[in-house]
């Protein structure tokens, strides 16, 4: 098939895109919102046409906390992000916010420690790896008959190298999102991440699957083949599948994106360059990698 | 003739089941889905529990009798269903802490929810520290021994008048009644400290600092330093719903008003229906007859998923339903793999109805494959869970035991049901999208 002929190109643009997310992400730096670093968080409306910007900027400036952000949120309301306050400094808040007849409504207000968020972090990172971890054994496990031409513990490995692809590709993609549109990194980004581990996974494992398959046909028919050729033959077997459920995949998430709720936006978001980055390296990465593999280390 | 049975009562048994949904979700109905705070509105408060100078026996005690102490203050405050859990900070965590969950639905008020359970009452009974500087602050002179407000049973409100003092004053005195342990804690407390003071320390002041005169058997103490008879009598009322018996700071807080948690609802709906809309679109006109399969199948996927989120049930959260969402593109993904597995057999020449069983048999092993990798990692989102998380780990990974088992027998059932036995034209059209046969 075509993808193993051109290996090289797929997998450079891979590389490609990588670099380009690993460099967005050194250029413009990843925010993180109080999930991770602690502070105050609040959501809130008005009953009249809210107040302008510069009106709440100056209000909160007032109270002297310390750096704090506006940014306009809905069609009535604001989210203001300051450092971790107590309920007096909570109360002052609110009570400043209220423009006389325009009453504020505080639709959501959220404190987090610091040691909190510390403690989120360290558990986001800890919970990519062992999830990385656990895959590479899975999948060893998963095609542990197929030895020959190229060992099973590689075809965990080149799952958790797609899986890196997988989760750089959206997180740099969300560095450009939070330098332009203030995008944050929150528990749900941390969630999207490992959703699309799980997804991504899956969408290479079928394709492996189908490698196995026929590696063991060929055993038993007898048929001697170029390993090249069987990863080819199952990469066109698979193809449209893996193309079909990223589509229907796809359209949840659009819908959810442009229909769903404010909170799940950016969400919905992540998990759909999630899932076109996996299903890219599944088909375009994984199986021209074990290609690569067999070439180079494996020729006998 | 029994494939078509059996699609038959597939398909009433599909109606039924999305009638039930249905039904029960309307006002009154049973098992009503259980909304999460923040599509709820109420207020989520995370306290530290101080039990350092603990050991490990006292500290289980301790935080078990501060979970009933706070859950007894929530009740008593009119709360509906409220939430009181203890939680140990993850191993990753720098330092190990104890930590009080508290939701209380309904409550959208945060000052007044950091009210309700602030105002509990921290007792501690401390001895003279010898050891300590004289120049030392009043709380500093004193050191705890072990006789919190955990050891309390009740409290009762008295004045010294009269015979006591000999006096006309009228002081309000707070008589603590401990229980069994706490009395003997009590009396040996002070037959090993007469002579000496022991603080009465109420949330962090001390309050008065008698000297032991002797040993106090019996189990009461009573509290006397200056209240107002307002005062004594709220420590009193205090002291009844149960003392802290550890130090708790509060380290994190969420309150969530109700119209933004039903907007969240009311767009996850509208995002929901139009997600499975467009989806079943797509199927249908891929993958033709199958397709309508297949969307029959995923209708059913979705009256299967919101009746076990009842049954369970499941708390139905922001993330849940953003969960759910996602699940509905990823739950035709084993029809599709079955689909274009039979569409090759149907290409190799065989009849339908094989090349629908060995489609399914041939693509059992990359679903049953994929789908543990997947519920993999909904087992450590659920780990990695804070409240959020976990009711999104729990949908995603019901969502691929459903998906999974609704492709493998639904989809099955109806396909045989509704596959002719010869090839004909028809069939090709209805069954062989994008192959010729």
């Amino acid at each position: 098939m075509f993808v193993v002929h051109y290996k090289n190109i797929f997998l450079g643009i891979g590389v490609l895109l990588l670099a380009a997310a690993i460099g967005s992400i050194a250029f413009f730096g990843l925010r993180y919102s109080i999930d991770f670093t602690g502070g105050t968080l609040l959501e809130i409306s008005y009953t009249q046409e809210r107040p302008s910007q510069e009106n709440v900027q100056s209000k909160v400036e007032n109270l002297a906390l310390g750096s704090f952000s506006v940014r306009a949120s809905g069609e009535d309301g604001y989210i203001i992000r300051t450092r971790d306050l107590n309920q007096n400094e909570l109360d002052a808040v609110t009570e400043l916010l209220t423009f006389e007849e325009n009453i504020v409504s505080m639709d959501r207000v959220t404190t987090i420690g610091p040691s909190l968020g510390n403690e989120l972090g360290r558990k986001a990172l800890f919970a990519l790896l062992a999830l990385s971890f656990v895959i590479v054994f899975y999948v060893a496990y998963v095609f542990r008959r197929v030895s020959k031409p190229v060992p099973s513990i590689y075809y965990g490995l080149i799952v958790v190298l797609a899986l890196l692809h997988d989760i750089i590709i959206p997180t740099g993609f969300f560095a450009i999102m939070g330098y332009y549109f203030g995008a944050e990194i929150d528990t749900l980004f941390v969630v999207a991440l490992l959703a699309i581990l799980g997804y991504s996974v899956n969408d290479t494992i079928v394709v492996f699957d189908r490698i196995r398959e026929n590696i063991a046909s060929n055993i038993e028919r007898n048929v001697k083949e170029e390993f090249e050729i069987t990863v080819g033959k199952s990469l066109r077997q698979t193809y449209l599948r893996s193309i079909n459920t990223s589509i229907t995949t796809a359209i949840a998430l659009l819908a959810l994106f442009f229909l769903g709720a404010g909170v799940t936006e950016n969400f919905a978001l992540v998990l759909l360059v999630g899932v076109v980055a996996g299903t890219y390296s599944s088909l375009f990465l994984a199986a021209p990698l074990l290609v690569l593999l067999q070439k180079k280390i494996f020729k006998g | 003739m029994i494939t078509k049975i059996f699609g038959v009562v597939v398909v009433t048994a599909g109606i039924l089941l999305s009638g039930f949904v249905y039904i029960s979700e309307k006002n009154g109905g049973p098992f009503p889905l259980a909304f999460g705070l923040d599509l709820a509105g109420g207020t989520h408060l995370i306290y530290n529990a101080d039990t350092a100078a603990l050991d490990e026996r006292e500290r289980k005690e301790s935080l078990i009798a501060l979970r009933e102490v706070i859950e007894r203050r929530t009740n008593l405050f009119g709360v509906a269903e409220p939430l009181v859990q203890i939680e140990e900070s993850s191993f990753v965590a720098e330092t190990r802490e104890d930590r009080l969950i508290v939701e209380l639905p309904g409550v959208t008020n945060l000052s007044e929810a950091v009210r309700i359970i602030g105002e509990t009452p921290l007792l501690d009974f401390r001895v003279e520290d010898s050891t300590a500087a004289l120049d030392a602050a009043e709380e500093d002179r004193y050191v705890s021994v072990g006789l919190t407000g955990r050891f309390i049973n009740s409290a009762e409100l008295t004045f010294a008048g009269g015979g006591h003092s000999g006096g006309l004053s009228n002081d309000p005195v707070v008589l603590v009644n401990f229980n069994t342990e706490g009395s003997d804690l009590f009396e040996q407390i002070t037959r090993d400290n007469v002579g000496k003071q022991i603080a009465i320390v109420l949330d962090g002041a001390v309050i008065s600092a008698p000297v032991v005169r002797e040993a106090i058997a019996g189990g009461t103490a009573s509290i006397s330093g200056g209240f107002t008879p307002e005062e004594a009598r709220d420590l009193v009322r205090d002291l009844n719903f149960g003392a802290l018996p550890v130090p708790i700071e509060l380290i994190s807080t969420q309150a969530i008003g109700p119209s933004l948690g039903k907007a969240i609802l009311e767009e996850g709906a509208i995002a929901g229906a139009f997600g499975l809309m467009l989806i079943i679109i797509f199927m249908v006109v891929w993958y033709r007859l199958p397709g309508v399969v297949a969307s029959l199948s995923l209708i059913f996927y979705i009256a299967l998923m919101l009746l076990m989120m009842k049954l369970i049930p499941i708390t139905l959260t922001a993330a849940g339903i953003a969960g759910l969402i996602l699940s509905l593109g990823m739950a035709v993904d084993a029809n599709v793999l079955i689909f274009e597995r039979m569409k090759e057999e149907l290409i190799s020449g065989k009849g339908v109805k094989d090349s629908v069983k060995d489609g399914f048999t041939r693509a059992w092993l990359p679903i049953r494959d994929g789908n543990i990798s997947s519920l993999i990692a909904a087992i450590i989102l659920f780990w990695f869970g804070t409240s959020i998380i976990e009711g999104f780990a729990l949908v995603f990974a019901l969502g691929v035991l459903l998906s999974m088992f609704s492709a493998i027998t639904i989809t099955r059932v109806l396909l045989l049901a509704v596959a002719p036995k010869e090839v004909g034209k028809m069939s090709r059209a209805l069954f062989g999208s994008g192959i010729k046969l």
